[in-house]
């Protein structure tokens, strides 16, 4: 009979608490190498002979005190979420760092499973945890785990169910509460004599009122003047405990007690900090034996090249392109494969459709509105996107990122924003709604608005495929080959760092204006470098990313094909739905160097940007054209004869990537933002800014080339 | 030793003590949760290629940290300097 447990997983960020997480719940929450990725309490199952669980995957801290969101989140759920046992996921190559969190959740709860990740790591690198000495020295179960092999999940679950049983026990035993604190007697962080009296006064006034939460350690967390912990223990217990008479007037013994000692509130946070630490230190001097003299010199090494004075920015600028290039030219082939597959299939059911003698409407709104927007969003979409997300999960995957937001925090400084909004922009190439809800990474509020408000500056895989055939299309042209594949990486690479350089010159003047403020304090973790799996990473982001990405797109190209091709085919008068609006929007787009029909595509394509291409192509080709779909020579010419000429390809690139977002990211900021204005700014910030381009480019253009 | 020196002072490669922590407000507890407090060893391992911020090692993890917090983070003098 199983019977349904809690657990919580914690640990400190990027130690890999999310694969173990995955592994035990066979889910797939997106793992990288870099602290942050998750951002928000994730729940998953699993299940032993004996019991189930309910994993509750909290967010990376690297301590309980709850001076962030994230910390105030896992200490409210490690005190109040009812989780029967805790397990704490440390990094091996780290430990002394990561015992930290192990020994300050000790203080509030012994039933925690400590849980060694990274073994193998940290054996590469000359560092050996004895678990045994680790085990008897915290005085709970350690396991040793090698996430990424699933190595170590058994034992974890072993200790899991044999905790499990002794609860049980004791629960028959005594009816205690889940969590009940039993004093470990192996185990306690010594504090500074001054203190250990403060807390000897004041801890059994708190003990009397509150059977459930270790004493000890909400006495030390009164005297600690924590606030957030006495909101929350009010609103559980339904009851102030300061305003009991008993614990005030022993919490005001003891805390006269501290300040004569001369430990106020500052002073005293950083004894308890050093009080903490220094049990760390002691621990992981035991446990630890370390056989090379520099564990991390290898880490150190690569760092001085990616993040060197001189190699820093070009390294970045060149892996940028290399990746590009690598999805241009590894995606032209499958692209014109599928696109001719699509092709046949679409003759297919037009022959299929005349033998059943079906009206001309619906074979035009099946075959030629859905299938045809359909074909074209799969066969230029897909293989771009499983080129360059597989590529950019294996930067990620390696530890890569990190350094990109420590490169860009100079410049970042600079707008009076922070340098983590690097990391938020990176995530914002594979989709900017994941971008926006990614800078919860970033403290401060005001930075945190600055990176969701710019995060659009930064194409995302939906708009690549645009870029990448506009350019092809008009500024390569359409022949592929080694040079030309170069050429069109190294365009697109100029167009993005324009965006890089609008999200700089946006921030700067966001700072400058609506959202004053000086750059805030941060620090941000360089993680060691990892092997990336480079299996498991390209499986992973194909099934996990790019499906999920196109079949968002997918959605949105279904109907917007039978709304589109519908408007192209019913008259009024002697024109279309479609090119009355077109010719309505025509005179405005010209000013921008764009045309209606453009125009019509980008507003259509709020729900997803990959339809913009597909739909002026269909708007354009019920005017007469007929192409082979998918070809791009045949494509430019369909547009050139439409009246397009590089100012047009140029303007309607700058407007591709700067323009309103699309709706899931609209969706995505109001979540965030809370607030329909900064989600109305979030929309107005990249339009005002691409039309004033496109005007500007329209404009020179018209002047230098006379008309 | 007349100057007191900061944080920002320790150069790629030298180690340093630390002393006092003057920061204030969320980063000060935010370098107490990775472990800066007094007594602690670090060493500079690095700057970013636009001289800020400089990246430590703290008790086994390397942390970057601006400059405008490092001269607030008081040392005994590096080894060698």
């Amino acid at each position: 009979m199983s019977r349904e447990k809690m657990i919580a997983i914690a640990g400190n960020p990027n130690v890999g608490k999310s694969t173990v997480f995955n592994s035990l719940t066979n889910m797939h929450q997106h793992t990288g190498n870099w602290p942050g990725k998750t951002v928000a309490n994730a729940v998953g199952y699993c299940s032993t002979r004996e019991y189930s669980y309910q994993l509750v995957d909290i967010p990376g801290t690297y301590s309980l005190m709850a001076h962030s969101a994230e910390e105030e989140v896992a200490r409210d759920f490690i005190c109040f979420g009812d989780a029967q046992a805790v397990v704490i996921v440390c990094d091996a190559t780290c430990l002394e760092r990561n015992l930290n969190l192990v020994i300050q959740t000790m203080e509030i709860t012994d039933r925690v499973i400590v849980c060694i990740n990274l073994m193998d790591e940290a054996e590469k690198k000359g560092i050996h945890v004895r678990l045994d000495v680790l085990s008897s020295e915290l005085g709970v179960p350690v396991v040793g785990m090698i996430a990424r092999d699933k190595k170590g999940l058994d034992e974890l679950l072993k200790e899991l169910d044999q905790m499990m049983h002794e609860i049980d026990g004791e629960v028959r035993a005594a009816d205690v509460e889940s969590l009940e604190c039993k004093r470990n007697q192996s185990f306690q962080v010594i504090y500074p004599n001054v203190l250990e009296e403060a807390i000897s006064i004041l801890e059994p006034a708190v003990g009397e009122t509150l059977g459930r939460l270790n004493s000890r350690w909400l006495a030390l967390k009164l005297l600690d003047y924590d606030d957030t912990l006495g909101e929350q223990v009010k609103n559980y217990f339904g009851k102030d405990i300061c305003s009991i008479p008993s614990v005030k007037e022993c919490l005001d013994r003891a805390r006269k007690k501290l300040t004569d000692a001369g430990l106020d509130q500052t002073y005293l946070e950083e004894e308890i900090v050093s009080s903490v630490m220094q049990t760390a230190e002691k621990i992981s001097s035991k446990a630890v034996v370390c056989t090379k003299k520099r564990p991390d010199l290898k880490d150190r090494k690569i760092d001085q090249i990616l993040t060197g004075r001189v190699l820093g920015y070009p390294i970045m600028a060149i892996l940028l392109m290399g990746i590009l290039w690598l999805t241009i030219v590894g995606a032209n082939y499958p692209s014109q494969m599928l696109s001719k597959l699509f092709f046949q299939i679409q003759n297919q059911l037009t022959r299929f459709f005349q033998y059943m003698g079906a009206p001309p409407w619906l074979h035009g709104m099946l075959v030629l509105g859905i299938y045809r927007v359909l074909a074209w969003v799969i066969s230029v979409m897909l293989p771009p996107m499983a080129i360059f997300f597989p590529l950019f999960t294996l930067l990620e995957d390696a530890g890569y990122l990190p350094r990109i937001a420590y490169n860009l925090d100079k410049p970042f400084k600079k707008c009076c924003a922070c340098g983590k909004q690097a990391l938020t922009m990176a995530m914002g190439f594979g989709c900017n709604a994941v971008g926006v809800t990614g800078c919860r990474i970033i403290d401060s509020p005001r930075e945190r608005l600055i990176a969701i408000l710019t995060n659009c500056f930064v194409p995302c895989n939906g708009r690549f495929p645009t870029l990448i055939a506009i350019i092809t299309m008009f500024f390569i042209g359409t022949q592929s080959g080694g040079i030309s594949s170069l050429l069109s990486a190294f365009i697109l690479t100029l167009v993005i760092l324009l965006g890089i350089g609008m999200t700089f010159l946006v921030s700067w003047a966001l700072s400058k204006t609506v959202l004053k403020g000086v750059p805030s304090s941060f620090t941000l973790e360089l993680p060691p470098y990892r092997r990336p799996q480079i299996g498991k990473v390209i499986v992973r982001s194909v099934f996990d990313r790019t499906l999920f990405v196109l079949g968002r797109a997918v959605m949105a190209a279904a109907p917007a094909g039978l709304i589109i091709w519908t408007a192209a085919n019913i008259f009024i008068g002697n024109q279309s739905l479609l090119n009355h609006c077109a010719t309505m929007l025509d005179p405005a787009a010209k000013l921008f160097g764009l045309d209606g029909v453009i125009l019509i595509a980008f507003i259509l394509g709020l729900p997803a940007n990959e339809i913009v291409i597909p739909i002026i192509i269909m708007a354009y080709m019920s005017q007469g054209s007929i192409m082979e779909l998918g070809n791009l020579s045949e494509m430019k010419l369909l547009f050139v004869n439409h009246g397009w000429t590089w100012v047009t390809a140029a303007c309607t690139m700058l407007f591709s990537l700067m323009h309103w977002p699309c709706s899931t990211t609209l969706l995505t900021i109001k979540k965030e933002t809370g607030s329909w204005r900064w989600t109305a700014a979030a929309l107005m910030i990249p339009t005002v800014a691409g039309l004033l381009l496109c005007f500007g480019v329209a404009q020179t253009a018209r002047i230098v080339m006379g008309g | 030793m007349k100057k007191e020196h900061s944080l920002n002072d320790v150069q790629p490669g030298q180690k340093a003590v630390i002393k006092e922590l003057r920061t204030d407000g969320s980063i000060h507890r935010r370098l107490l949760d990775i472990g800066l407090v007094k007594g602690t060893q670090v060493e500079c391992v690095g700057k970013s290629p636009g001289g800020d911020p400089h990246a430590f090692l703290v008790r086994g993890a390397v942390i970057a940290i601006r400059s405008d917090d490092l001269r607030r983070i008081l040392i005994q003098m590096p080894e060698g300097a």
